[in-house]
């Protein structure tokens, strides 16, 4: 077993972590707000494929990388314009919607990638990386976690500005009062439907980012249903995390940790079945679920629809 | 006091509720197919004609419902018990699984009715089993069933592809999957059709489950604690047994449809065979409005949509999975004619 902790295995299982766990890092965070404002976005699987989906589709005709990213945003955002429009603006059940943005997403864009590709999976070119000066030249540690595409080190900002956001401007605390008590942020003033739409287009920014991020820089193609439970990790990162960024980032590290473990594991030699592999940040959840049960905290009006004056 | 007025009227709004959500989606999907360049009309054409009209589709369109209809019994205990078990696939494959080794395995031991019935209560009760952790999660901390539940049906279908590559191979073949059940061995067919007997038992258990939650006192309080989790607290209710209850019928039912279909159709599974049916069941539950007579008629309209999809996909070009396309229109128009339901209803509110 010695073979397991050389350079290269630790190298790759780093950098496998990082690239593996920021689609769901985005997913979470995008989630993180939602449920802050009271909406619980069961579609974020299908937010997420929208968006590897539009993403790979803008990279693969500019070329541009960055377009490929706004687009797997704007895509995201798409699918949650459904849930601003029926469930928040008309208070259709939040479950029903979100279960037919998932498989709507699903349908249409195998749908869509069968009509324009057939059967064949065109590859990107390899996504542009930046290397941190200084930092990258750690030896393990640069190469694994300061020698990546620069949205992932955008992201890591973004956590620290998403707990500033959530812990000390208004902004953050309507958010909060949207979620937990919503008639209190109604009588101050505060637009509970505004505040819950903004929360809801974020999130689905948010996931169509990291879809995108999924398709063009993790897999370097789309492939049909490939997000396959990303998503639902999201939600239950956004879950456990209690509203706080940091406990998002570290859960997608320890996730992205066992989705990266095939590669690593092939590197030192060891062959094991995938679908082994894809097992473990399942049972991990289940695992840390059923240890921490108590602990994992919603906001109170998570999931139902606000209507003014009805008790 | 209902009247014959009363009646057609109450008929005349039932239909409107399922009619305009199945006949919106069927357009809308329509249109996008057009909008692919695909002829809309064609393609439900060869659907209805290969599922319904031709002697062979039509075998296989009822043959398809029996595993549709169990799942469809189980998710109305769920669903009426305010339960998501949104883990139907997980619970299904598992079962299935398990039933494909152990048949085989019994079949020289055992005669065949005794071996067939063994293997549907193991397959029951590995799926009843698979949701025990979602249920207790429930019951214990209010954890959210639906997160749960899909979690432990991702790691379900994982698992059931682990055990087929690596425990329950059959040596013989080159493509991974599990011994194989003689023909003679599977469920007995029905009247020299193709249909297998699967189908009576699964439209008994439909019915049984409708009749359970209607009529007995154990579905009066599933029910009772599917309208209002508190009120069920309040009138005494064991809510916590209950849930795990209603979440091990749900799930046990799943599985069952899971051995069916591999003691009726397939007698193996391979690695990697995931049909998936799990979320496509839940519009229709919802179509039907939890009823399980009406769920029949449902399932055999979508049904003969997923076996002529099927087929179009080899020939029309349309892939199977625009089926996935209407299943998420249906629910979106579904969610919306109730939402213009009730809004009519109580024009003060808003």
């Amino acid at each position: 077993m010695s073979a397991l902790f050389t350079e290269p295995f630790l190298v790759s299982l780093l950098f496998g972590a990082v690239t593996a766990g920021l689609p769901l890092l985005l997913a979470g965070l995008g989630e993180q707000i939602s449920e802050k404002a009271g909406v619980l976005n069961i579609g974020l699987e299908g937010m997420m494929l929208i968006g590897a989906y539009t993403g790979f589709l803008a990279t693969y005709h500019s070329g541009s990388f960055w377009l490929g990213f706004l687009a797997g945003g704007v895509g995201g955002m798409g699918a949650a314009l459904i849930v601003l429009l029926l469930c928040i603006r008309k208070g259709l059940n939040q479950i029903v919607i979100g279960i037919a943005i998932t498989v709507g997403a699903e349908g249409l864009t195998s749908l869509l990638h069968f009509v324009q590709f057939s059967r064949s999976y065109p590859r990107l070119a390899a996504a542009p990386i930046f290397a941190v000066p200084a930092f990258s030249q750690i030896p393990v540690l640069g190469q694994g976690l300061f020698s990546h595409n620069p949205l992932v080190y955008l992201s890591w900002v973004l956590v620290g500005m998403l707990t500033w956001v959530f812990r000390s401007t208004y902004l953050g605390l309507s958010l909060e009062a949207a979620g937990n008590k919503p008639a209190a942020l109604d009588a101050a003033g505060v637009d509970v439907v505004r505040t819950r739409s903004f929360a809801v287009l974020c999130t689905g920014f948010l996931a169509g980012l990291g879809g995108a991020y999924m398709a063009n820089v993790g897999a370097g193609l789309f492939v049909p249903f490939m997000t396959g439970g990303a998503g639902v990790i999201g939600i239950v990162l956004a879950m456990l995390a209690r509203g706080r960024p940091l406990w998002v980032l570290i859960g997608a590290a320890l996730f992205g940790a066992s989705l990266a473990m095939t590669t690593a594991l092939q590197v030192a030699g060891i062959d094991v079945p995938t679908d082994v592999v894809q097992m473990l940040p399942f049972a991990v959840v289940m695992l840390v679920l059923v240890i921490f049960a108590r602990h994992s905290m919603l906001p109170s009006a998570l999931g139902t629809s606000y209507v003014r004056g009805e008790r | 006091m209902s009247t014959r007025g009363d009646m057609a009227a109450g008929l005349k709004t039932t239909l409107q509720r399922v009619l305009i959500p199945v006949a919106m989606a069927l357009v809308v999907g329509g249109l996008i197919l057009l909008v692919l360049g695909k002829d809309p009309l064609d393609y439900y054409g060869f659907v209805l004609q290969r599922s319904l009209l031709r002697w062979g589709g039509a075998q296989e369109t009822v043959t398809r419902m029996a595993p549709l209809l169990l799942i469809a019994a189980g998710l109305i205990v769920a669903f009426r018990a305010g339960i998501w078990n949104l883990g139907g696939d997980g619970q299904f494959l598992l079962a299935a699984v398990a039933s494909a080794a152990l048949a085989p395995a019994l079949a020289a031991d055992l005669p065949r009715a005794l071996n067939l019935v063994v293997c549907m209560i193991v397959g029951a009760l590995v799926g009843a089993l698979w949701s025990v952790i979602p249920a207790m999660l429930k019951a214990r901390y209010g954890i959210n069933e639906i997160i749960t539940t899909l979690m432990m049906s991702f790691l379900g279908t994982s698992l059931a592809n682990v055990l087929i590559k690596l425990v329950l191979r059959d040596p013989d073949t080159t493509v991974p999957q599990t011994r194989s059940l003689g023909v003679d061995d599977r469920l007995p067919r029905l009247f020299g059709t193709t249909i297998h007997s699967g189908l009576v038992l699964a439209i008994l258990a439909v019915i049984l489950v409708h009749l359970m939650m209607t009529r007995t006192a154990f579905g009066l309080k599933l029910q009772v604690l599917g309208a209002n989790r508190a009120a069920a607290v309040h009138a005494g209710l064991r809510v916590e047994r209950l849930t795990i209850i209603a979440f091990a019928l749900s799930a046990g039912l799943i599985g069952l449809a899971g051995a069916v279909e591999v003691l009726g159709v397939w007698g193996s599974v391979r690695a990697d065979w995931n049909p998936a049916f799990g979320l496509l069941v839940v519009p229709l539950v919802f179509l039907a409005r939890f009823n399980g007579y009406a769920v029949i008629g449902f399932t055999l309209f979508f049904s003969a949509l997923m076996v002529g999809g099927e087929s179009a996909a080899r020939r029309v070009g349309v892939p199977q999975h625009y089926v996935l396309v209407l299943v998420a229109l249906l629910l979106l128009f579904l969610a919306l004619v109730e939402y213009l339901d009730q809004s009519r209803r109580k024009p003060s509110a808003a």
